[in-house]
């Protein structure tokens, strides 16, 4: 059977500009919104996943969710430190790190609008549990002094939290003595300071959470059902990679459902303008429709003909919204987590499996938006055709 | 006549086409609708508060109490007319998906500093004297089918444990603005468990709501009371209700941001649609469009026909788009529920459906009336052959 | 040459009610990039009121674009041509359409009828540029059509009207606005012999009974011998 070349198809697409440039203009526009949204999901997926280690856990206490609403006091602290399961620091110390964590509200550096900062007590085991946290600018808080380092998007985000810059909260001053940088993770969007001297300046005297590395990380069944059927604690257990993904569970639900609702009300618009280019392409070329016929060219021919160019027209708007997506990776992006009430910083993360995605869809809807039209053509009778000339 | 008649009939030459173009802007304008009920749901909190009401916190952040004994304090600021307070309760009905917030609340005081919760007296009297009693909103009463004397179980996140209430009475907002989704009940109830259990924690206040007798002595009032507890124990920070209300809205601006910028996206992607739709019908009529001229009609008036069609179709597929926003608004906040407690239309949003309907019918017809008036007369008329 | 000039000194014929149209020195040429392609070369011809003008020549003659630029639809490259004593090359575009609105009647090869206005409509539609009320209109048309023998037909689209009733249409609707000149570009060159005859016919009736002045290109001899006068154009030169 013979085949229309594809030169011929593509010359097609480019004969008629304004109308080619418009509809894939459209369809390019869907694409980036929905490269982006799916983006903006798996970036802050991946800063959720990443924040957590998977051989530490965490414990805070029952029915509380978040580690602000939590607390545990010092006895139930001091029973978990005991457990035999968790892994011993170079130090001979249980690798146990047991932290107050606050929201304090700051100002943003560029709109002065307050948002909630997490304040997280840590000691030296805690850095030693997360070796991801490090000292990019200035240096790390001396324990027992009133200074903080805080986290790269809040140093760059928040008023007064750069280095050298000081915070007043607790009827205290904070200087920042250090700027830290923890990867694609949430610590990026804390500030970070002395456990004891934290407790003391809020008059707390409970840990909000525990953090604990285990020996062997596959007892972590065990050691959860250990902790969780103590009568004397009333303690939730999780790992803390599950513990951070399910803080972002609502918000990345909210992102995902709020953009697949758009894609698709988008993709109708631009399914429909692709329809509406390609039954024109269709109309205008009814006498070359019925010479290919005549010179021997099958139905199929002339179907496949038309959904290659559809197809093409949505390969072009898929690669040029793609492109302008990826430039997306560059900003980056700062909210409130709705459960922990927390800000969050994160970036656009373009994975293969979103190119794959945001290419399928275009395909799809110049395939969608151009299979009427090219069944139209392909069932044009020869004479007929011919005759519109 | 004739001239509309003209412009009505060259539109619907291409059926197919005028309808999928309308069908597009259907679409779109019913999306943009959406979207913008969505920002106006995420600010409805800020527009249903009183100029009259002030926010006492902790300067630190709201997850600090401030204690009880400042109340007395309170009151006796100049310029304060009464004081009540709240705090939030942040508890679990069943699942974590049936959100809606929990306060307890300084009972009377805060009931007559919120008219437009309105309660029927004896409701509120059977509120009154049940210490386990609760009121809960229109919205939130009927998504779960409580009835007045119903048991309803929360599971705390902040106080530990399950507490049962009792329901005694429903409120009704004064008007659509007003958030029916919300859970009322005593905080001297709350309180006196917590101190029972937790000994520190208790006399613990979230928020106070203060009242002012002259609403243009807000920013005075606000510094007065800040000043009085500064360097104390807990510091605070007075602002107006709403801009308390705006503070949260601040905290995902990302968000919204991101949701109005798309929504211009929608109008964008149908603006490329129609201005093919445009392009492709003057091509196809540019010899007619040539022989008008011909015969004396100037550029300007066979400008104006593309005009007119073109924002013709744009109005008509605007309207569609505005009359079905409201079926689906109404669905879509159903489906919601809690997450929007208001969900309304505002007469802003349906200004802008239309006036970006007619932008997208007049953006649309620039370019091929712009060619057509410029094409000589003599090339558009050979584009027949 | 002299034979298609009607005064000895140019100019004195301008203004003369007799002679209607009056071309002096008229070129026409495009230029591609670095190339002039010359169209017509220094064009000088007169027509009288009430002619009835054959303009005939092979393809690329300039013998469409000489009617255009008489019409006022195209601008010469340079000479003058006097329409009933305004020279039209000196007439801006809003200024032409104007003109062309009170003196020309168009008729074309493919009719260039209005597809969604009725016959009457179309008919109508040079009215809409005028001030006449639209019950003086409708008389107007109706006259027109009963003129080109369409009364019983002028509430038919183009599409139900065969070729030669559309032609009619066309007639009638270049003759609404009682123009002062009717051009007609093959006005039968998409007709079968019989109704190229019926319409050749109309043309002759036009000029004969109403006194109507008609400039046509055609390549049809046919065509070209039922016209009172015939000029030859051949690469951009008038030949005798």
């Amino acid at each position: 059977m013979a085949n229309i070349p594809v030169s011929y198809i593509a010359r097609n697409l480019f004969a008629r500009k304004l109308t080619t440039i418009l509809t894939a203009g459209g369809m390019a526009l869907v694409v980036y919104v929905f490269a982006t949204v799916l983006m903006l999901a798996a970036g802050l997926k991946e800063t959720l996943i990443q924040t957590g280690q998977p051989d530490n856990v965490v414990v805070i206490r029952r029915g509380s969710q978040t580690e602000v609403q939590s607390g545990i006091d010092r006895t139930m602290a001091s029973i978990v430190e005991s457990l035999p399961d968790i892994a011993t620091g170079e130090d001979g110390r249980k690798l146990v790190s047991k932290e107050p964590v606050v929201l304090i509200t700051l100002p943003k550096r560029e709109t002065d609008s307050p948002s909630n900062v997490v304040i997280r007590g840590v000691t030296d085991h805690g850095l030693t549990l997360r070796p991801q946290v490090k000292i990019v600018e200035g240096r790390m808080f001396r324990p027992g002094t009133s200074e903080i380092v805080a986290g790269r998007a809040i140093a760059e985000g928040f008023r007064g939290a750069g280095l050298g810059e000081t915070l007043r909260f607790a009827q205290r001053d904070w200087t920042v003595v250090g700027v830290f940088d923890a990867g694609r993770t949430g610590f990026n969007s804390e500030i970070w300071g002395d456990a004891e001297q934290l407790l003391q300046s809020f008059r707390r005297i409970g840990y909000s959470s525990l953090i604990f590395r285990l020996i062997d990380t596959d007892r972590f069944a065990d050691v959860k059902r250990e902790i969780e059927s103590d009568q004397r604690l009333t303690l939730d257990v999780k790992r803390e990679t599950q513990f951070y993904a399910d803080q972002s569970e609502m918000l990345v639900k909210f992102i995902s459902y709020l953009g697949t609702t758009i894609s698709i009300i988008f993709s109708i618009g631009a399914v429909i303008g692709a329809m509406i280019t390609m039954y024109a392409s269709v109309a205008s070329r009814t006498a070359e429709i019925g010479t290919l016929r005549a010179l021997g060219f099958s139905r199929s021919a002339i179907l496949t003909a038309f959904l290659g160019e559809a197809l093409l027209l949505g390969l072009v708007g898929g690669v040029i919204g793609l492109v302008a997506a990826s430039f997306m990776q560059m900003v980056p992006i700062s909210t409130t987590n709705f459960q922990t009430f927390a800000e969050i910083a994160f970036t656009f993360t373009l994975t293969p499996a979103i190119v794959l995605a945001s290419l399928g869809f275009a395909l799809a809807m110049g395939f969608v938006g151009g299979f009427l039209p090219a069944a139209r053509a392909a069932r044009m009778k020869i004479v007929d055709a011919l005759r519109a000339a | 006549m004739f001239v509309p008649f003209f412009i009505v009939r060259n539109a619907l030459r291409h059926k197919l086409r005028t309808t999928l173009t309308m069908i597009g802007i259907v679409v779109a304008i019913v999306a943009f609708g959406l979207l913008r009920t969505i920002v106006d749901a995420w600010y409805a909190g800020a527009e249903a508060t009183s100029s009259a009401r002030l926010i006492t916190r902790n300067a630190i952040s709201l997850v600090f109490p401030l204690p009880l004994s400042y109340a007395q304090k309170l009151r006796q600021v100049q310029g304060v007319s009464s004081v009540t307070w709240a705090n939030w309760f942040g508890g679990i009905y069943i699942t974590e998906g049936n959100f809606f917030p929990q306060l307890a609340i300084e009972t009377s005081t805060y009931l007559d500093m919120y008219p437009e919760y309105r309660i029927a007296a004896d409701q509120r009297k059977a509120f009154l004297i049940d210490r386990q009693g609760a009121i809960a909103g229109r919205k939130i009463a009927e998504k779960f089918g409580w009835k007045l004397g119903d048991q309803i179980p929360i599971r705390g996140t902040i106080f530990p444990g399950t507490w049962t209430f009792t329901l005694r009475a429903i409120y009704d907002g004064a008007d659509s603005k007003v958030d029916e989704t919300q859970f009322f009940f005593h905080w001297g109830f709350l309180n006196e468990s917590v101190k029972a259990r937790f000994p520190r924690r208790g006399d613990q206040i979230g928020l106070y709501i203060v009242e002012i007798r002259d609403p243009t002595q807000a920013a005075e009032i606000s510094q007065r009371i800040d000043a009085t507890f500064k360097n104390s124990m807990a510091e605070t920070l007075t602002e107006t209700e709403k801009a308390f209300q705006l503070s949260f809205v601040a905290m995902t601006e990302a968000i919204l941001a991101a949701i109005q910028a798309v929504s211009y996206v929608i109008v964008l992607i149908i603006m490329a649609v129609m201005a093919n739709t445009m392009a492709m019908t003057a091509r196809e009529r540019y010899s007619e469009y040539a022989t008008m001229k011909a015969i004396g009609f100037s550029n300007g008036f066979v400008a104006f026909l593309i005009f007119a069609e073109s924002m013709g179709i744009a109005a008509a597929g605007g309207l569609v788009g505005i009359a079905l926003t409201y079926p689906i608004a109404d669905a879509f906040g159903a489906a919601m529920g809690t997450l929007f407690p208001v969900f309304f239309i505002s007469r802003q949003t349906i200004t802008l459906q239309l006036a970006a309907a007619l932008l997208v019918g007049f953006v649309a017809a620039l370019i091929p009336a712009w060619r057509v008036a410029r094409v000589r007369i003599v090339d558009g008329l050979r584009s027949i052959a | 040459m002299a034979g298609n000039v009607a005064a000895d000194v140019p100019g004195t014929g301008v203004g003369d009610a007799a002679w209607l149209v009056v071309i002096r020195g008229l070129s026409k040429y495009y230029v591609r990039g670095d190339q002039v392609i010359p169209v017509l070369a220094d064009i000088n011809l007169d027509v009288v009121a009430g002619d009835f003008v054959a303009l005939m020549g092979p393809s690329g003659s300039g013998k469409s674009t000489l009617l255009n630029l008489i019409a006022g639809i195209d601008k010469p490259s340079a000479g003058q041509i006097h329409v009933a004593g305004v020279d039209i090359a000196q007439l801006t575009e809003s200024e032409l359409a104007g003109w062309r609105a009170a003196h020309v009647g168009f008729i074309f090869q493919f009719y260039n009828l209005m597809p969604v206005l009725t016959a009457f409509q179309n008919v109508e539609l040079p009215l809409q540029l005028t001030a006449l009320s639209r019950r003086e209109r409708r008389e107007r048309v109706e006259n027109t059509l009963a003129l080109v023998g369409l009364s019983d037909r002028m509430e038919h689209y183009p599409n139900e009207l065969s070729g030669g009733q559309q032609q009619r249409v066309a007639i009638a609707r270049a003759l609404i606005g009682d123009p002062t000149i009717i051009v007609a570009d093959e006005p039968t060159g998409d007709l079968d012999r019989t109704t190229a005859e019926e319409i050749l016919g109309l043309l002759d009736a036009l000029v004969r009974q109403i006194g109507k002045t008609i400039i046509m290109v055609t390549h049809d001899p046919k065509a070209a011998g039922r016209a009172a006068r015939l000029i030859h154009l051949e690469k951009g030169v008038l030949v005798d």
